[in-house]
Protein backbone atom coordinates (compact mmCIF):
# COMPACT_ATOMS: atom_id res chain seq x y z
CA UNK A 1 0.00 0.00 0.00
CA UNK A 2 1.34 3.29 -0.68
CA UNK A 3 1.29 6.11 2.14
CA UNK A 4 1.42 9.37 1.32
CA UNK A 5 3.70 11.37 4.07
CA UNK A 6 3.32 14.76 2.28
CA UNK A 7 -0.24 15.15 3.93
CA UNK A 8 -1.03 15.40 7.17
CA UNK A 9 -0.88 12.18 9.60
CA UNK A 10 -4.04 11.20 11.09
CA UNK A 11 -2.18 10.57 14.73
CA UNK A 12 0.52 12.92 16.22
CA UNK A 13 2.45 12.39 19.12
CA UNK A 14 4.98 14.98 20.13
CA UNK A 15 7.31 15.11 22.82
CA UNK A 16 5.04 12.33 24.93
CA UNK A 17 6.88 11.99 28.66
CA UNK A 18 5.15 9.58 31.60
CA UNK A 19 6.72 8.98 34.81
CA UNK A 20 5.39 6.62 37.08
CA UNK A 21 7.36 7.31 41.08
CA UNK A 22 11.10 6.93 39.48
CA UNK A 23 10.38 5.10 36.62
CA UNK A 24 10.22 7.21 33.52
CA UNK A 25 8.61 4.86 31.43
CA UNK A 26 8.30 7.82 27.95
CA UNK A 27 11.04 10.18 27.67
CA UNK A 28 10.00 12.36 24.97
CA UNK A 29 8.63 10.11 22.40
CA UNK A 30 7.45 11.36 18.89
CA UNK A 31 5.42 9.40 16.46
CA UNK A 32 3.11 10.05 13.75
CA UNK A 33 0.77 8.01 12.10
CA UNK A 34 -0.81 8.26 8.34
CA UNK A 35 -3.78 7.66 6.84
CA UNK A 36 -4.07 4.07 5.29
CA UNK A 37 -0.89 3.04 6.93
CA UNK A 38 0.01 0.43 9.33
CA UNK A 39 2.18 1.23 11.61
CA UNK A 40 4.35 -1.91 14.07
CA UNK A 41 6.08 -0.87 17.27
CA UNK A 42 7.95 -2.99 19.07
CA UNK A 43 9.63 -2.89 22.03
CA UNK A 44 10.67 -4.52 25.01
CA UNK A 45 8.37 -6.21 27.71
CA UNK A 46 8.08 -3.16 30.14
CA UNK A 47 9.04 -0.45 27.59
CA UNK A 48 6.04 1.73 27.76
CA UNK A 49 4.44 0.22 24.63
CA UNK A 50 1.09 0.13 26.61
CA UNK A 51 1.37 3.07 28.35
CA UNK A 52 2.10 4.88 25.16
CA UNK A 53 -1.14 3.86 23.25
CA UNK A 54 -3.20 4.14 26.78
CA UNK A 55 -2.25 8.51 26.43
CA UNK A 56 -3.66 8.03 23.20
CA UNK A 57 -7.29 7.01 24.17
CA UNK A 58 -6.77 9.38 27.08
CA UNK A 59 -6.79 6.24 29.67
CA UNK A 60 -3.46 7.66 30.94
CA UNK A 61 -2.56 11.05 31.98
CA UNK A 62 0.92 12.08 30.17
CA UNK A 63 2.63 13.94 32.25
CA UNK A 64 3.56 16.83 29.06
CA UNK A 65 3.66 16.79 25.37
CA UNK A 66 1.10 16.54 22.87
CA UNK A 67 -1.20 14.07 20.78
CA UNK A 68 -3.24 14.81 17.87
CA UNK A 69 -5.76 12.88 16.63
CA UNK A 70 -7.03 13.78 13.14
CA UNK A 71 -5.97 17.67 13.80
CA UNK A 72 -7.54 17.44 17.66
CA UNK A 73 -5.00 17.82 20.54
CA UNK A 74 -6.77 15.18 23.01
CA UNK A 75 -5.71 17.30 26.44
CA UNK A 76 -7.91 19.55 25.22
CA UNK A 77 -11.26 18.22 24.95
CA UNK A 78 -13.64 18.19 27.54
CA UNK A 79 -15.26 14.85 28.35
CA UNK A 80 -17.54 14.36 25.29
CA UNK A 81 -15.29 15.52 22.75
CA UNK A 82 -13.38 12.88 23.91
CA UNK A 83 -16.02 10.28 24.07
CA UNK A 84 -16.88 11.27 20.67
CA UNK A 85 -13.34 11.05 19.18
CA UNK A 86 -13.08 7.92 20.58
CA UNK A 87 -15.42 6.27 18.55
CA UNK A 88 -13.02 6.58 15.51
CA UNK A 89 -10.35 4.87 17.16
CA UNK A 90 -11.08 0.99 17.66
CA UNK A 91 -9.00 -0.51 20.50
CA UNK A 92 -8.27 -4.19 20.89
CA UNK A 93 -6.61 -4.95 23.98
CA UNK A 94 -4.01 -7.02 25.35
CA UNK A 95 -5.99 -9.62 26.98
CA UNK A 96 -9.14 -8.90 24.97
CA UNK A 97 -11.14 -7.39 28.01
CA UNK A 98 -14.30 -9.12 26.56
CA UNK A 99 -17.13 -7.83 29.41
CA UNK A 100 -17.52 -11.23 31.20
CA UNK A 101 -21.21 -10.71 32.35
CA UNK A 102 -22.56 -10.49 29.14
CA UNK A 103 -22.99 -12.58 26.06
CA UNK A 104 -20.86 -11.86 22.72
CA UNK A 105 -23.86 -10.10 21.34
CA UNK A 106 -23.97 -7.56 23.90
CA UNK A 107 -20.81 -7.01 24.00
CA UNK A 108 -20.55 -5.98 20.46
CA UNK A 109 -23.62 -3.89 21.06
CA UNK A 110 -21.88 -2.35 24.03
CA UNK A 111 -20.05 0.55 21.39
CA UNK A 112 -23.22 1.07 19.63
CA UNK A 113 -24.22 2.72 22.72
CA UNK A 114 -23.18 5.83 22.30
CA UNK A 115 -25.36 6.05 18.94
CA UNK A 116 -29.12 5.54 19.54
CA UNK A 117 -29.04 3.40 16.70
CA UNK A 118 -32.99 1.03 15.36
CA UNK A 119 -32.59 -2.39 17.47
CA UNK A 120 -32.52 -3.31 13.84
CA UNK A 121 -29.49 -0.93 12.42
CA UNK A 122 -27.51 -2.61 15.63
CA UNK A 123 -28.64 -6.68 14.91
CA UNK A 124 -27.27 -5.10 11.18
CA UNK A 125 -23.81 -3.75 12.93
CA UNK A 126 -23.74 -6.99 15.39
CA UNK A 127 -23.85 -9.56 12.51
CA UNK A 128 -21.85 -7.49 10.05
CA UNK A 129 -19.14 -7.56 12.93
CA UNK A 130 -19.22 -10.87 13.49
CA UNK A 131 -19.24 -12.60 9.87
CA UNK A 132 -16.16 -10.46 9.44
CA UNK A 133 -14.35 -12.59 12.20
CA UNK A 134 -15.99 -15.65 10.65
CA UNK A 135 -17.73 -16.26 14.31
CA UNK A 136 -21.43 -15.36 13.51
CA UNK A 137 -22.57 -18.54 15.52
CA UNK A 138 -21.46 -17.47 18.70
CA UNK A 139 -23.92 -15.20 19.54
CA UNK A 140 -25.36 -15.72 22.02
CA UNK A 141 -22.58 -17.47 24.15
CA UNK A 142 -20.55 -16.18 26.98
CA UNK A 143 -16.98 -14.92 26.58
CA UNK A 144 -16.15 -17.71 29.05
CA UNK A 145 -17.37 -20.26 26.52
CA UNK A 146 -14.98 -19.27 24.14
CA UNK A 147 -11.64 -20.32 23.28
CA UNK A 148 -8.64 -17.83 23.59
CA UNK A 149 -8.28 -16.88 19.80
CA UNK A 150 -12.01 -16.66 19.87
CA UNK A 151 -12.20 -14.17 21.67
CA UNK A 152 -9.01 -12.30 20.53
CA UNK A 153 -11.16 -12.64 17.58
CA UNK A 154 -14.69 -11.25 18.99
CA UNK A 155 -12.57 -8.59 21.31
CA UNK A 156 -10.90 -7.27 17.00
CA UNK A 157 -14.68 -7.60 16.04
CA UNK A 158 -16.21 -4.94 18.82
CA UNK A 159 -13.24 -2.90 18.51
CA UNK A 160 -13.94 -2.09 14.54
CA UNK A 161 -17.66 -2.19 15.13
CA UNK A 162 -18.00 1.58 15.03
CA UNK A 163 -15.60 1.24 11.85
CA UNK A 164 -13.16 3.57 13.27
CA UNK A 165 -10.65 5.42 11.24
CA UNK A 166 -7.60 4.15 13.36
CA UNK A 167 -6.77 0.79 14.91
CA UNK A 168 -4.89 0.28 17.82
CA UNK A 169 -3.92 -3.70 18.46
CA UNK A 170 -1.88 -4.10 21.71
CA UNK A 171 -0.21 -7.09 21.13
CA UNK A 172 -2.91 -9.07 18.64
CA UNK A 173 -1.10 -12.36 18.21
CA UNK A 174 0.81 -12.68 22.01
CA UNK A 175 -0.47 -15.93 23.59
CA UNK A 176 -1.85 -17.77 20.64
CA UNK A 177 -0.66 -20.52 18.75
CA UNK A 178 1.38 -19.72 15.41
CA UNK A 179 -1.20 -21.00 13.22
CA UNK A 180 -4.28 -18.97 14.86
CA UNK A 181 -1.47 -16.22 15.08
CA UNK A 182 -1.43 -16.13 11.22
CA UNK A 183 -5.26 -16.28 11.03
CA UNK A 184 -5.64 -13.42 13.13
CA UNK A 185 -2.91 -11.16 11.08
CA UNK A 186 -4.96 -12.52 8.02
CA UNK A 187 -7.96 -11.04 9.75
CA UNK A 188 -6.56 -7.49 10.46
CA UNK A 189 -5.46 -7.37 6.54
CA UNK A 190 -9.01 -8.10 5.46
CA UNK A 191 -10.40 -5.70 7.59
CA UNK A 192 -7.73 -3.09 6.97
CA UNK A 193 -9.13 -3.56 3.40
CA UNK A 194 -12.20 -3.69 3.54
CA UNK A 195 -12.54 -0.37 5.69
CA UNK A 196 -9.40 1.29 4.78
CA UNK A 197 -8.82 2.37 8.38
CA UNK A 198 -5.09 3.03 9.56
CA UNK A 199 -3.48 0.61 12.12
CA UNK A 200 -1.28 1.34 15.06
CA UNK A 201 0.22 -2.43 15.86
CA UNK A 202 1.96 -3.36 19.31
CA UNK A 203 3.41 -6.40 19.12
CA UNK A 204 6.53 -8.55 19.87
CA UNK A 205 5.93 -10.84 17.21
CA UNK A 206 8.65 -10.31 14.56
CA UNK A 207 6.76 -12.41 11.92
CA UNK A 208 3.76 -10.50 12.60
CA UNK A 209 5.62 -7.53 12.09
CA UNK A 210 7.05 -8.90 8.78
CA UNK A 211 3.48 -9.78 7.38
CA UNK A 212 2.02 -6.17 8.17
CA UNK A 213 3.90 -3.22 8.96
CA UNK A 214 4.49 -0.73 6.13
CA UNK A 215 6.54 0.87 8.88
CA UNK A 216 8.41 0.66 11.93
CA UNK A 217 9.03 2.23 15.11
CA UNK A 218 10.97 0.63 17.70
CA UNK A 219 10.90 1.98 20.96
CA UNK A 220 13.75 1.53 23.05
CA UNK A 221 14.80 3.69 26.69
CA UNK A 222 11.11 5.14 26.40
CA UNK A 223 11.85 7.03 23.00
CA UNK A 224 11.25 6.16 19.20
CA UNK A 225 14.62 4.79 19.28
CA UNK A 226 14.75 3.68 15.41
CA UNK A 227 12.03 4.54 11.97
CA UNK A 228 12.13 2.49 9.37
CA UNK A 229 10.82 -0.20 7.24
CA UNK A 230 11.36 -3.71 8.04
CA UNK A 231 13.85 -4.41 5.61
CA UNK A 232 15.63 -1.13 6.83
CA UNK A 233 15.68 -2.20 10.67
CA UNK A 234 16.33 -5.48 10.51
CA UNK A 235 19.66 -4.61 8.21
CA UNK A 236 21.26 -2.28 10.89
CA UNK A 237 24.21 -3.47 12.96
CA UNK A 238 22.90 -1.45 16.15
CA UNK A 239 23.01 -4.08 18.84
CA UNK A 240 19.79 -2.96 20.18
CA UNK A 241 17.97 -3.06 17.44
CA UNK A 242 19.24 -6.23 16.21
CA UNK A 243 18.30 -8.14 19.10
CA UNK A 244 14.44 -7.54 18.21
CA UNK A 245 15.54 -9.36 14.99
CA UNK A 246 17.16 -12.84 16.28
CA UNK B 1 11.46 2.68 66.48
CA UNK B 2 10.66 0.38 63.35
CA UNK B 3 7.37 -0.46 65.11
CA UNK B 4 6.19 2.98 66.23
CA UNK B 5 6.90 4.07 62.64
CA UNK B 6 4.61 0.72 61.36
CA UNK B 7 1.86 1.51 63.79
CA UNK B 8 2.34 5.49 62.35
CA UNK B 9 2.08 4.72 59.24
CA UNK B 10 -0.77 2.48 59.74
CA UNK B 11 -3.19 5.24 61.27
CA UNK B 12 -1.90 7.19 58.26
CA UNK B 13 -2.61 4.94 55.76
CA UNK B 14 -6.46 4.83 57.44
CA UNK B 15 -7.09 7.88 57.36
CA UNK B 16 -5.79 8.38 53.57
CA UNK B 17 -7.94 5.68 52.75
CA UNK B 18 -11.02 7.37 54.80
CA UNK B 19 -10.36 10.05 52.92
CA UNK B 20 -10.38 8.47 49.38
CA UNK B 21 -13.73 7.01 50.61
CA UNK B 22 -15.18 10.08 50.99
CA UNK B 23 -13.93 11.60 47.38
CA UNK B 24 -15.51 8.25 45.71
CA UNK B 25 -18.49 8.67 47.63
CA UNK B 26 -18.59 12.35 46.28
CA UNK B 27 -17.66 11.58 43.25
CA UNK B 28 -20.63 8.85 43.27
CA UNK B 29 -23.33 11.83 44.35
CA UNK B 30 -22.08 14.05 41.16
CA UNK B 31 -22.07 11.60 39.10
CA UNK B 32 -25.79 9.73 40.55
CA UNK B 33 -27.27 13.22 39.86
CA UNK B 34 -26.50 13.94 35.73
CA UNK B 35 -26.92 12.52 33.17
CA UNK B 36 -27.63 10.19 31.33
CA UNK B 37 -29.05 7.86 33.86
CA UNK B 38 -28.21 3.98 33.41
CA UNK B 39 -32.19 2.47 34.99
CA UNK B 40 -31.79 -0.40 32.52
CA UNK B 41 -28.42 -1.68 34.17
CA UNK B 42 -29.77 -0.34 37.55
CA UNK B 43 -32.95 -2.54 37.40
CA UNK B 44 -30.42 -5.54 36.60
CA UNK B 45 -28.31 -4.99 39.56
CA UNK B 46 -31.47 -5.13 42.00
CA UNK B 47 -32.68 -8.07 40.58
CA UNK B 48 -29.17 -9.42 40.87
CA UNK B 49 -28.74 -9.16 44.26
CA UNK B 50 -32.45 -9.15 45.33
CA UNK B 51 -32.45 -12.93 44.23
CA UNK B 52 -29.05 -13.73 44.86
CA UNK B 53 -29.46 -12.87 48.81
CA UNK B 54 -33.04 -13.51 48.90
CA UNK B 55 -32.56 -16.99 50.08
CA UNK B 56 -29.83 -16.44 52.58
CA UNK B 57 -31.24 -13.61 54.22
CA UNK B 58 -34.63 -15.94 54.26
CA UNK B 59 -32.90 -18.77 55.97
CA UNK B 60 -30.85 -16.55 58.37
CA UNK B 61 -33.62 -14.60 59.54
CA UNK B 62 -36.21 -17.60 60.49
CA UNK B 63 -33.03 -19.33 62.12
CA UNK B 64 -32.68 -16.02 63.96
CA UNK B 65 -36.51 -15.61 65.11
CA UNK B 66 -36.20 -19.17 65.83
CA UNK B 67 -33.03 -19.08 68.22
CA UNK B 68 -33.80 -15.57 69.44
CA UNK B 69 -37.24 -17.16 70.92
CA UNK B 70 -35.77 -20.45 72.47
CA UNK B 71 -32.69 -19.06 74.45
CA UNK B 72 -35.03 -16.12 76.03
CA UNK B 73 -37.79 -18.38 76.70
CA UNK B 74 -36.63 -19.71 79.77
CA UNK B 75 -35.80 -16.67 81.74
CA UNK B 76 -39.33 -15.01 80.58
CA UNK B 77 -40.76 -18.21 81.72
CA UNK B 78 -38.59 -18.35 85.52
CA UNK B 79 -40.61 -15.08 85.81
CA UNK B 80 -43.92 -15.89 84.84
CA UNK B 81 -44.07 -13.36 81.62
CA UNK B 82 -44.02 -15.49 78.89
CA UNK B 83 -46.86 -13.21 77.42
CA UNK B 84 -44.21 -10.62 76.87
CA UNK B 85 -42.26 -12.68 74.39
CA UNK B 86 -43.84 -11.45 70.81
CA UNK B 87 -43.93 -7.74 71.98
CA UNK B 88 -39.85 -8.36 73.36
CA UNK B 89 -38.94 -10.51 70.52
CA UNK B 90 -40.13 -8.24 68.23
CA UNK B 91 -38.73 -5.22 69.28
CA UNK B 92 -35.69 -6.58 69.43
CA UNK B 93 -35.19 -8.01 66.02
CA UNK B 94 -37.08 -5.34 64.08
CA UNK B 95 -34.86 -2.89 65.57
CA UNK B 96 -31.49 -4.17 66.20
CA UNK B 97 -30.64 -7.61 65.80
CA UNK B 98 -32.52 -7.82 62.44
CA UNK B 99 -30.99 -4.67 60.62
CA UNK B 100 -27.63 -5.32 61.64
CA UNK B 101 -27.43 -9.02 61.18
CA UNK B 102 -28.94 -9.11 57.41
CA UNK B 103 -26.89 -6.36 56.69
CA UNK B 104 -23.53 -8.27 57.81
CA UNK B 105 -25.05 -11.24 55.38
CA UNK B 106 -24.83 -8.58 52.92
CA UNK B 107 -21.96 -7.27 53.38
CA UNK B 108 -20.72 -10.90 53.12
CA UNK B 109 -22.68 -11.63 49.82
CA UNK B 110 -22.85 -8.27 48.17
CA UNK B 111 -20.40 -6.31 49.08
CA UNK B 112 -17.52 -8.96 48.91
CA UNK B 113 -19.58 -10.00 45.42
CA UNK B 114 -19.16 -6.35 43.91
CA UNK B 115 -15.41 -6.01 44.91
CA UNK B 116 -14.55 -9.44 42.98
CA UNK B 117 -16.37 -8.23 40.27
CA UNK B 118 -15.47 -4.75 39.15
CA UNK B 119 -11.71 -5.74 40.01
CA UNK B 120 -11.58 -8.46 38.18
CA UNK B 121 -12.60 -6.20 35.87
CA UNK B 122 -10.50 -3.86 36.22
CA UNK B 123 -7.32 -5.78 36.27
CA UNK B 124 -8.41 -7.57 32.77
CA UNK B 125 -8.81 -3.87 31.74
CA UNK B 126 -12.80 -4.20 30.84
CA UNK B 127 -13.33 -1.13 32.84
CA UNK B 128 -10.84 0.24 30.48
CA UNK B 129 -12.68 -0.94 27.61
CA UNK B 130 -15.88 0.76 28.52
CA UNK B 131 -13.99 3.84 28.69
CA UNK B 132 -12.75 3.58 25.58
CA UNK B 133 -16.23 2.40 23.73
CA UNK B 134 -17.20 5.97 24.98
CA UNK B 135 -19.39 5.03 28.03
CA UNK B 136 -18.47 6.59 31.56
CA UNK B 137 -17.74 3.22 33.29
CA UNK B 138 -17.98 5.32 36.91
CA UNK B 139 -22.11 5.65 35.73
CA UNK B 140 -22.57 2.31 34.35
CA UNK B 141 -20.80 0.27 37.26
CA UNK B 142 -20.44 2.04 40.43
CA UNK B 143 -23.38 4.81 40.49
CA UNK B 144 -25.82 2.09 39.37
CA UNK B 145 -24.63 -0.71 42.14
CA UNK B 146 -24.43 1.17 45.02
CA UNK B 147 -28.41 2.81 44.28
CA UNK B 148 -29.16 -0.68 43.71
CA UNK B 149 -27.98 -1.66 47.54
CA UNK B 150 -29.01 1.22 48.75
CA UNK B 151 -32.28 0.60 47.50
CA UNK B 152 -32.37 -3.48 48.29
CA UNK B 153 -31.02 -3.48 51.56
CA UNK B 154 -33.47 -2.33 53.02
CA UNK B 155 -36.09 -4.57 51.06
CA UNK B 156 -34.24 -7.88 52.01
CA UNK B 157 -34.10 -6.52 56.06
CA UNK B 158 -38.29 -5.98 55.99
CA UNK B 159 -38.09 -9.59 54.13
CA UNK B 160 -35.61 -10.98 56.80
CA UNK B 161 -37.07 -8.91 59.88
CA UNK B 162 -40.78 -10.77 58.99
CA UNK B 163 -39.70 -13.96 58.38
CA UNK B 164 -37.76 -13.66 61.71
CA UNK B 165 -41.04 -13.20 63.61
CA UNK B 166 -42.61 -15.85 62.12
CA UNK B 167 -39.65 -18.42 63.27
CA UNK B 168 -40.63 -16.64 66.31
CA UNK B 169 -43.78 -17.67 65.97
CA UNK B 170 -43.35 -20.95 65.05
CA UNK B 171 -41.76 -21.49 68.34
CA UNK B 172 -44.29 -20.01 70.67
CA UNK B 173 -46.96 -21.73 68.63
CA UNK B 174 -45.21 -25.55 69.45
CA UNK B 175 -43.98 -24.25 72.83
CA UNK B 176 -46.86 -22.73 74.18
CA UNK B 177 -50.04 -23.03 71.58
CA UNK B 178 -49.78 -19.49 70.86
CA UNK B 179 -51.69 -18.97 67.37
CA UNK B 180 -49.76 -17.07 64.58
CA UNK B 181 -52.90 -14.84 64.66
CA UNK B 182 -52.41 -13.76 68.68
CA UNK B 183 -48.21 -13.62 68.18
CA UNK B 184 -48.96 -11.19 65.23
CA UNK B 185 -51.58 -9.15 67.06
CA UNK B 186 -49.02 -8.92 70.11
CA UNK B 187 -46.44 -7.72 68.05
CA UNK B 188 -48.04 -5.02 65.70
CA UNK B 189 -49.27 -3.98 69.30
CA UNK B 190 -46.02 -3.58 70.62
CA UNK B 191 -44.09 -2.48 67.80
CA UNK B 192 -44.97 1.58 67.48
CA UNK B 193 -43.79 3.63 64.65
CA UNK B 194 -40.32 5.23 66.25
CA UNK B 195 -39.36 1.51 66.45
CA UNK B 196 -39.62 1.14 62.97
CA UNK B 197 -39.34 4.36 60.83
CA UNK B 198 -35.73 4.20 62.77
CA UNK B 199 -34.96 1.43 62.22
CA UNK B 200 -35.74 1.38 58.57
CA UNK B 201 -33.70 4.78 57.67
CA UNK B 202 -30.84 3.56 59.20
CA UNK B 203 -30.49 0.55 56.60
CA UNK B 204 -30.64 2.58 53.74
CA UNK B 205 -27.39 3.87 55.45
CA UNK B 206 -26.40 0.00 55.54
CA UNK B 207 -27.01 -0.24 51.90
CA UNK B 208 -25.15 2.35 50.37
CA UNK B 209 -22.21 1.97 52.56
CA UNK B 210 -22.00 -2.07 51.28
CA UNK B 211 -22.33 -1.10 47.98
CA UNK B 212 -20.06 2.18 48.52
CA UNK B 213 -17.18 0.25 50.12
CA UNK B 214 -17.20 -3.02 47.78
CA UNK B 215 -17.59 -0.61 44.60
CA UNK B 216 -14.46 1.57 45.69
CA UNK B 217 -12.37 -1.16 46.25
CA UNK B 218 -12.91 -3.30 43.23
CA UNK B 219 -12.67 -0.26 41.24
CA UNK B 220 -9.81 0.98 42.78
CA UNK B 221 -8.35 -2.67 42.87
CA UNK B 222 -4.45 -3.38 42.22
CA UNK B 223 -2.94 -5.32 39.33
CA UNK B 224 -3.18 -8.96 39.44
CA UNK B 225 -5.43 -11.59 40.79
CA UNK B 226 -3.83 -10.72 44.31
CA UNK B 227 -5.56 -7.72 43.91
CA UNK B 228 -8.96 -9.13 43.13
CA UNK B 229 -9.11 -11.17 45.93
CA UNK B 230 -7.33 -8.37 48.39
CA UNK B 231 -10.34 -6.16 47.19
CA UNK B 232 -12.92 -8.48 47.72
CA UNK B 233 -12.04 -9.17 51.62
CA UNK B 234 -11.14 -5.67 52.56
CA UNK B 235 -14.24 -4.96 51.09
CA UNK B 236 -16.09 -7.33 54.09
CA UNK B 237 -13.80 -6.13 56.36
CA UNK B 238 -14.18 -2.31 56.07
CA UNK B 239 -17.70 -2.92 55.18
CA UNK B 240 -18.62 -5.05 58.27
CA UNK B 241 -16.98 -2.52 60.35
CA UNK B 242 -18.85 0.53 58.98
CA UNK B 243 -22.05 -0.81 59.52
CA UNK B 244 -21.53 -0.97 63.21
CA UNK B 245 -20.52 2.11 63.26
CA UNK B 246 -23.49 3.55 61.58
CA UNK B 247 -25.72 1.59 63.69
CA UNK B 248 -23.86 3.39 66.21
CA UNK B 249 -24.50 6.77 64.75
CA UNK B 250 -27.94 5.84 64.37
CA UNK B 251 -29.01 4.85 67.73
CA UNK B 252 -27.38 7.94 69.16
CA UNK B 253 -28.62 10.27 66.91
CA UNK B 254 -32.02 8.71 66.67
CA UNK B 255 -32.09 8.98 70.84
CA UNK B 256 -31.86 12.18 70.24
CA UNK B 257 -34.95 13.11 68.11
CA UNK B 258 -37.33 10.01 68.79
CA UNK B 259 -36.32 9.70 73.10
CA UNK B 260 -36.50 6.08 71.98
N1 LIG C 1 -0.76 2.25 36.26
C1 LIG C 1 0.56 2.09 36.44
N2 LIG C 1 1.13 2.46 37.62
C2 LIG C 1 2.45 2.32 37.81
N3 LIG C 1 3.30 1.83 36.89
C3 LIG C 1 2.81 1.45 35.70
C4 LIG C 1 1.41 1.57 35.42
N4 LIG C 1 1.19 1.10 34.17
C5 LIG C 1 2.39 0.73 33.70
N5 LIG C 1 3.36 0.93 34.61
C6 LIG C 1 4.80 0.67 34.41
O1 LIG C 1 5.18 1.18 33.17
C7 LIG C 1 6.11 0.32 32.54
C8 LIG C 1 5.65 0.01 31.13
O2 LIG C 1 4.47 -0.77 31.17
P1 LIG C 1 3.72 -1.22 29.86
O3 LIG C 1 2.52 -1.96 30.30
O4 LIG C 1 3.53 -0.08 28.97
O5 LIG C 1 4.74 -2.24 29.20
P2 LIG C 1 4.64 -2.91 27.78
O6 LIG C 1 5.69 -2.32 26.95
O7 LIG C 1 3.26 -2.83 27.27
O8 LIG C 1 5.03 -4.40 28.13
P3 LIG C 1 4.35 -5.76 27.66
O9 LIG C 1 4.96 -6.07 26.36
O10 LIG C 1 4.77 -6.73 28.71
O11 LIG C 1 2.89 -5.54 27.60
C9 LIG C 1 6.26 -0.90 33.42
O12 LIG C 1 7.46 -0.79 34.12
C10 LIG C 1 5.10 -0.81 34.38
O13 LIG C 1 5.50 -1.27 35.64
MG1 LIG D 1 1.62 -4.14 27.06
Amino acid sequence: MKVDHNIEPILKIKDLKKSFGENHVLNSYNMELFDGENLVVMGKSGSGKSVMIKCIVGLIQPDSGSIEIMGKDIMKLDHSELDFLRTEIGFLFQGSALYDSMTVRENLEFPLRIHNDSPEKKEELVLDALESVGLRHTLDLMPSELSGGMKRRIALARAIILQPKVIIYDEPTTGLDPITAKEIIELMREIQLKQGSSSLIITHDVDCARVISNRMILLIDGINYAEGTFKELSSLKDKKIQAFFK
Amino acid sequence: MTNTFKITSNIKNFFIEIGELSYFAGHFFKEAFSRPFEFKELLRQCYKMGNRSLLLVGVTGFILGLVFTLQSRPTLADLGVESWIPSMVSISIVREIGPVIIALICAGRISSGIGAELGSMRVTEQIDAMEVSGTNPFKYLVVTRIMATTLMVPLLIIFGDTIALFGSALVEYLKSDVSFLLYFNKVFNALKFTDIIPATIKTFFFGFAIGLVGSYKGYNCKKGTVGVGEASNTAVVYTSMLIFIIDFIAVFVFDIFFEI
